[in-house]
């Protein structure tokens, strides 16, 4: 085993390696640079923009940059935002992917868990009108042209009806004599977030082995006050309005997000489901005489739940960079509007940073998610 | 010594050519049965098709009943209407844009294009998937290395980020697009799927008869995996021309785009002179676009969740 890690973390080197290259390649080969942004403004000269380029190390040749990032990279320094001048890479982006992964990172989790329940149940009552019907709409919702989806939810919710904002990250008005700033507030929101999804977690395994009676009054006590504890603590504090404003906005994204990607999980865990469901150990326990529905979710589900799982850590690191489309229709300050914008804008640094943050997460999931399938199924091992 | 033919060599009484026509024949109809059980795939179907025949329709309205003047999709314009976007009317049946173009020839004038987008992309990506799985499934070792390690790159990388650097580095038009994504995609999640099929046929017995047989490399390549991988290749056509349609409208939704007219650039329009969120009465100007997107897509992607009914044993019900 420990063998098999020092192997792959040795291609993963190589990988990130080739992946940098390739990225630097296509962002460094784009016709003009940064600089031509104020190619129409008439302060700028063409000497000014002359002396901008020499700041930036622009007038140096690609394969001295490249190098001189991939030392820097090395060391942990990202380098100076272009476009942000003279933030870091590495600020910008710790400030903006929090609020990239409290949005989708929810709508992750929300849209595999509905996606697990739905296919279980498509897998289970194969053949029949509700698995046709739920089929039919989760692949128009997964194959729906999303900006086109959010734009209708957003007329609709948002203009129409004024249930929800149209967009953005919080209200301008409501922030402008707020205490605190924006950060300070979404920072404590995530904390809370994860300190209850940790709890609920905790409870949920905690209570697993009483019998089903008394679990099922005691989980709801237990959720009760797991999550009732902090809504009244925000509540009473003095920027719980300013809570509130954020995570009312938040609603939509997380809506539309969840929306367009549970199909997928869906789909995958019928898959899989049926194929678990032809197995000998299911008619073993339906021969036993257990209930359909202890067969259902006990024998077979937990058996097809496997690859769904590694599905999901795989597909957790694109939370950074999946919502490209997503924030853009709702103008969320996360990190797909902001690969945009570097990557429209040619901050090469920014959008190096950004896709190589990607990047990391994408290949360790991979690792994270060939280790635990060992442990998951003791049918697997590597040498 | 009279020459010994093929024919004569395997004891066959009738061409070799007849047979393989007779065995692809039995086994289509044997697939479509399959296929037909179903539901889902046949209402793909029937959506495919009735873009077919919008497809079809555009040319021939164009031809015969329209004024090229009014109802060209890119240039035309209606000037017996003083302001444009107009409303529905018997004239123009989904009215007109802002710039005066006739939305219902726009409309399917995109079909057009969307079929013939999706559809190159996904034969360049099959191409690229087939050939490279089953390369690199044959002969492992350091072609396999090399092509799955890029096939993890190029998963890692956002599509639609890298596109949008693209865009500034290739003029794209409708067949550069194509062959851009189907690139994309052929040598990455598609290649590791088909590779892992292209390894579980490799095995099989008849592979190993063939070698005995004498086979060369090339040919048992050729004539026993790549066939046996086409199954499964085709499936995933279906959902390549799910996602290429989809990136297009998402490029040129961005305005990134350079083509003459699309269904992305018509919500593009709409987006940019501002009717988007307007009321109900500009609903018409990006309503048919984002369904007929939304309903292309979702019937390549039925066709494709159907098929996999079909190809993959594994889901079967008996």
């Amino acid at each position: 085993m420990g063998n098999y890690i020092l192997r792959r973390l040795f291609q993963i080197i190589l990988t990130l390696v080739i992946f940098q290259t390739l990225l630097f390649l296509i962002l460094d080969a784009q016709p003009g640079d940064i600089t031509l942004q104020y190619l129409t403004d008439p302060r700028v000269t063409p000497e000014i923009r002359d002396q901008m380029r020499i700041a930036l190390g622009l007038n140096k040749p690609p394969i001295e940059r490249y190098l001189q990032w991939l030392r820097n990279f090395t060391t942990g320094n990202l380098g100076i935002s272009f476009s942000h001048y003279p933030r870091p890479v590495l600020d910008i982006i710790l400030e903006r992917a929090p609020r990239t992964i409290v949005l989708f990172l929810t709508s992750t989790l929300v849209s595999f868990f509905v996606g697990f329940v739905l296919g279980k149940q498509l897998a289970w009552r194969r053949g029949g009108s509700f698995e046709y019907s739920m089929t039919m709409v989760g692949v128009v919702l997964y194959t729906i042209f999303t900006p086109w989806f959010a734009l209708i939810l957003i007329y609709l919710l948002g203009l129409r009806l004024g249930w929800l904002p149209v967009g953005k990250f919080l209200d301008p008005i409501l922030w402008r004599d707020a205490p605190v700033d924006a950060n300070y507030v979404f920072a404590r929101l995530g904390f809370t977030g994860f300190v209850l999804g940790v709890l609920v977690a905790f409870m949920w395994l905690s209570t697993a082995g009483l019998s089903p009676v008394r679990r099922r009054s005691l989980r709801i006590v237990g959720l009760l006050v797991i999550i009732g504890t902090p809504l009244g603590l925000w509540a009473l504090s003095d920027v719980g309005y300013l809570a509130g404003d954020m995570l009312e906005h938040m609603i939509l994204p997380v809506a539309v997000a969840t929306l367009v990607s549970f199909a997928g999980t869906m789909l995958m865990m019928r898959n899989t489901m049926l194929e678990t469901l032809r197995e000998d150990f299911v008619m073993a326990s339906r021969a036993k005489g257990l209930s359909e529905a202890e067969v259902r979710d006990k024998h077979a589900a937990r058996n097809a739940f496997l690859p769904v799982f590694t599905n999901l850590i795989i597909s957790i690191p694109f939370v950074l960079s999946g919502g490209i489309i997503t924030e853009t229709v709702f103008s969320w300050p996360g990190m797909g509007l902001t690969l945009l914008q570097a990557v429209q804008n040619e901050d090469i640094p920014l959008a190096m940073g950004a896709m190589t943050c990607v990047g990391v997460l994408a290949l360790f999931a991979h690792l994270f998610a060939d280790v635990t399938y060992a442990f998951l199924d003791p049918r697997i091992r590597y040498q | 010594m009279a020459e010994i033919t093929k024919s004569q060599l395997s004891g066959l009484t009738e061409p070799i050519w007849r047979i393989r026509l007779r065995l692809l024949r039995r086994s289509f109809i044997e697939n479509w049965r399959l296929f037909r059980e179903y539901p889902i795939g046949m209402i793909g179907l029937g959506i495919i098709a009735v873009f077919g025949l919008m497809a079809v329709a555009h040319p021939i309205l164009m031809e015969y009943v329209w004024e090229p003047r009014v109802y060209d999709p890119v240039i035309g314009y209606d000037i017996s209407i003083l302001a444009h976007p107009s409303q529905p009317s018997s004239t123009h049946i989904l009215g007109t844009d802002p710039l005066g173009r006739d939305v219902l020839s726009q409309l399917l004038y995109g079909t057009r294009f969307g079929f013939s987008l999706g559809i190159s992309a996904a034969l360049v990506s099959v191409i690229v998937s087939t050939s490279i799985g089953a390369l690199s499934a044959y002969y492992g070792g350091i072609v396999d290395v090399f092509f799955m390690r890029l096939a993890d790159v190029v998963i890692m990388l956002p599509f639609i980020a890298i596109l949008i650097v693209l865009s500034a580095l290739i003029e794209f038009n409708g067949l550069s697009l194509a062959l851009v994504y189907g690139i994309l995609v052929g040598f990455g999640g598609q290649t590791i799927v088909i590779k892992s099929q292209a390894l579980s046929i490799k095995v099989k017995p008849y592979i190993e008869a063939a070698r005995a047989a004498g086979g060369s490399d090339g040919h048992i390549i050729f004539t026993h995996l790549i066939p046996n991988l086409m199954p499964l290749s085709f499936l995933y056509m279906m959902f390549t021309v799910t996602g290429a349609v989809f990136a297009e409208a998402a490029l040129s939704f961005f305005g990134l785009l350079n083509i003459r007219m699309s269904w992305g650039i018509m919500i593009n329009t709409a987006q940019a002179a501002g009717y988007l969120l307007a009321g109900p009465e500009y609903l018409h100007l990006m309503l048919p676009a984002g369904l007929a997107i939304t309903m292309l897509c979702s019937s390549f992607y039925m066709v494709g969740r159907a098929l996999d009914e079909v190809v993959n044993p594994r889901l079967r019900q008996r």
